[in-house]
């Protein structure tokens, strides 16, 4: 029998927004011990699915028609007061964030057993040992260290683990997951899907799971549906769809889903544009009162990226990638080491530097300026170099072009564009420059799967247009086979291994390479 | 574009406009609603609001036209209050963007002074001023700009810090450009609304530090303040209170105009705010 369904569900948006209804005539359902995955790209109203049947709809939506019902009990008919007793008790929720969902002033056993506390009248003795045993159960490596810990000494694997014991205290009949692996490096991401999976079969619990990754979809899911602009295009068994799938956009999805595929290996030129020699970084925090342990971010880093190629840099978070590109453009000075590019050091000078080395950056909200106009951030380094405002102005509009926007849209503000449209002035940004190495930190890890492709597929041809090297780091090894010639394993702040990336993937030296590949999600189905 | 809609529709806003609108009207057209001198005898003194026609606000114990006092007081108030709040923010503006772009040591030294400044109550420090530097209108102001700029420093240099390390202030650092177009092109123009907002606080605070300067004949006896006229009423308050209860009300109602602008710009300037409502 179906634990919750959803039938019909339209709930209209505000006002004035970019289309009438958020979600529009969903009907989904999830029956015990399976798990739906709810499938879709940004604005395809997955999230605000969730949140509807958590009763916890954003002020200014509403449900303009259609049934929920969990366990064959209407929930559009429960009291705010009836809500609060079904939410954390019969439906639990896991977040994306697992740093914002708990109270960071908390201890996690104190969170925890508040659950038992408020549902159902334990004394907090017994809250404590049923904390204890559930710690255990998500397999957190000192379940009794935990117990007594803050959520900021915890790693994010960590405290997702700890979610997820909270979301299952009380034997949920519902289990929600929004995106719970999205913020987690790819190794935790398998393990937390492994748990997810064993604790759903072993309790009998229904998950609706909500994600934009295929390959965790391929990991976990009994049954799938893809959403697209508030409706589900699609629904099936996990096998039908991934396999076969019926509806056009799903099939566009799966196909942007980036397969660990190395291109065949070009011949690379052998005049190294790019060398980073020994560099070390250490970030000393000094505080009035207390002296925190060093952490050493580069640890003696050797790499080179060949004229014209490409050379991804990949490590999971606190591998010291993304200090590693800071260094090599210039925004963070070394404690050691050298950074050369066309066979002299990196100039001090800000206006020196700029011409060699550009770098476009991950998030492409954070990185234009909100209040002014897209074209004068693409012109205002060309300008500060010593070009004349017009033909700078003229050449922005090139860039445009050459990038796949509008020309005229170099007077339009940031916020009139897309995330990749975005991404994309951002290359235009650091191509206006001329430099002899980009440097691309994440470009892609902020876009949805089918504008990541379009993205990568900008870079490789600007790349071959031209003769562009791009440093490129990426936390994702199926993002960085697409499109790059060499690579170098960061952990620690230490390179672990590098090569042609055909090479490392097809037969990787170090056990952590290994790791991270076996990690990689749906790999089963994306091969290898 | 955004901002002034919203602006507009807010109804603490319009109010605010209006009554600032309406103090302007009264200091602008001073000099032709009343082309004579203010300060010039016009009547038998102490005369009741109403008594007499020519003076529908009565006359100050020497004799003197409150209504037309009251229309060039508005001129030198609303003065007082636009240029010590301009003193007040460019000062505050340039120690905090300074102090929260560059941090460190200089963050520390800037930090120190605006601290120094504002632990002695502004009010003191104000009576200081005006003591050793004379009580002329220009002095008067330029005191007051001097002792409102810290709480603007330090909101200044609040926004800077959480702005410099944005990815688009390194994406200009990247480009080559300057520490000067960083602070005034990228950071400035973002770290500004709440500065702006913070601004029309600074305005009404200016407005009363002057009138209780002057209720403690310490202002500019030669210039038609409001906080003159109320001054001026000190020792008739008792029986004929209407002379410092005139202005006194003039003065409550500009602040309140002030103050309905600051709401509303800072409803319109800041984005979630205007769209929650």
């Amino acid at each position: 029998m179906s634990r919750l369904v959803v039938e019909g569900l339209t709930i209209r948006l505000p006002r004035g927004a970019d289309r009438d209804n958020a979600i529009e005539d969903v009907s989904l359902s999830v029956a015990a011990g399976e798990i739906l995955c709810v499938v879709g790209e940004s604005g395809s109203g997955k999230s605000v699915t969730a949140s509807a049947v958590m009763g916890l709809l954003a002020p200014g939506l509403s449900i303009a028609a259609g049934r929920m019902a969990l366990s064959g009990e209407d929930l559009r008919a429960q009291s705010p007061e009836a809500w609060r007793a079904i939410r954390g008790r019969r439906i639990a929720m896991v977040f994306q964030e697992p740093m914002t969902a708990l109270n960071p002033l908390m201890s996690v056993g104190a969170q925890i057993g508040e659950m038992w506390r408020v549902h159902m009248n334990l004394d907090a003795r017994e809250a404590e040992r049923r904390a204890l045993a559930a710690l255990r159960e998500v397999n957190l490596p000192d379940p009794e260290g935990a117990l007594r810990a803050f959520p900021h000494e915890l790693s994010g694997g960590q405290r997702q683990r700890v979610m997820i014991a909270m979301a299952l205290a009380l034997e949920p009949e519902v289990l929600v997951c929004d995106e719970p692996t999205t913020a987690l490096d790819v190794t935790t991401q398998a393990q937390v899907l492994a748990l997810i999976k064993d604790l759903q079969r072993r309790h009998g619990t229904a998950v609706m799971f909500i994600t934009h990754d295929f390959g965790v979809v391929a990991e976990i899911a009994d049954r799938v549906a893809v959403m697209r602009l508030g409706r589900v295009v699609e629904e099936g068994t996990a096998r039908e769809v991934l396999t076969n799938p019926r509806h056009d956009y799903t099939k566009a999805l799966l196909a942007s889903v980036p397969g660990l595929h190395a291109p065949t290996a070009r011949a690379l030129s052998s005049d190294e544009v790019l060398q980073v020699r020994g560099l070390t970084k250490t970030y000393v925090s000094r505080g009035l009162f207390r002296r925190r342990k060093p952490v050493r971010a580069l640890d003696d880093v050797s790499v080179t990226l060949k004229r014209g190629s490409t050379l991804a840099v990949v490590g999971e978070s606190g591998s010291g990638k993304s200090t590693l590109a800071r260094c090599v453009v210039g925004l963070l000075g070394n404690d050691g080491g050298q950074v050369v590019i066309g066979g002299a050091p990196l100039p001090k000078r800000r206006r020196d530097a700029a011409r060699l080395v550009q770098m476009v950056f991950q998030d492409p909200y954070a990185s234009l300026n909100p209040r002014r106009r897209a074209g004068a951030q693409v012109a205002q380094g060309p300008i500060a170099a010593g070009t004349p405002a017009v033909a700078a102005q003229r050449e922005a509009r090139d860039l445009f072009a050459l990038v796949g926007l509008d020309p005229d849209a170099v007077d339009r503000y940031p916020h009139e564009f897309s995330g990749g449209q975005r991404q994309r002035i951002g290359i235009a940004r650091a191509l206006a420059m001329k430099p002899q190495v980009l440097v691309a930190d994440e470009p892609v890890s902020a876009l949805d799967v089918s504008v990541q492709a379009q993205v990568l597929a900008l870079l490789r041809e600007l790349q071959a247009r031209l003769g562009l090297s791009i440093l490129f780091i990426t936390h994702d090894l199926r993002v960085a086979a697409q499109l790059c010639d060499e690579v170098a394993v960061m952990r620690n702040g230490v390179v672990e291994e590098a090569g042609p990336i055909g090479a490392v993937f097809a037969d990787p030296r170090s056990a952590y390479t290994r790791s991270l590949i076996d990690a990689i999600p749906g790999r089963a189905l994306f091969g290898l | 574009m955004r901002a002034a809609k919203a602006y507009l529709r807010s109804q603490a806003a319009l109010i605010g406009t209006v009554i600032l609108l309406a103090v302007l009207v009264m200091g602008l057209g001073a000099s032709w609603f009343y082309p004579a001198d203010p300060l010039g005898l016009a009547g038998r003194p102490l005369q009741w609001p109403g008594a007499n026609p020519r003076f529908p606000l009565g006359t100050d114990p020497s004799g003197r036209d409150i209504a037309a006092q009251l229309f060039h007081g508005a001129r030198i108030s609303l003065l007082i209050g636009v240029v010590a709040t301009s003193i007040a923010v460019v000062i505050g503006i340039a120690i905090g963007a300074v102090a929260g772009f560059y941090g460190g040591i200089v963050d520390t030294l800037l930090m120190r002074v605006t601290e120094a400044f504002q632990t002695l109550p502004n009010f003191l420090l104000l009576l200081v001023l005006v003591a050793v530097f004379g009580s002329t209108m220009g002095t008067v102001t330029v005191a007051i700009g001097l002792v409102s700029w810290p709480p603007v420093a330090r909101l200044t240099r609040a926004e800077f810090l959480t702005l410099r390390t944005r990815d688009f202030v390194q994406a200009c650092r990247v480009q080559g450009l300057g520490d000067a177009h960083l602070i005034l092109r990228e950071v400035l123009p973002n770290a500004l609304p709440p500065v702006i907002v913070y601004a029309s606080v600074v305005m009404a605070v200016a407005i009363l530090l002057e009138s209780a300067l002057a209720f403690l004949q310490l202002s500019d006896p030669n210039v038609p303040s409001w906080g003159n006229l109320i001054g001026l009423g000190r020792s008739v308050l008792r029986t004929e209170w209407y002379v410092s209860a005139i202005p006194g009300v003039a003065i409550l109602l500009t602040i309140l105009g002030v103050s309905l602008v600051g709401q509303g710009l800072n409803d319109a300037l800041n984005p979630r705010l205007a769209s929650g409502r």
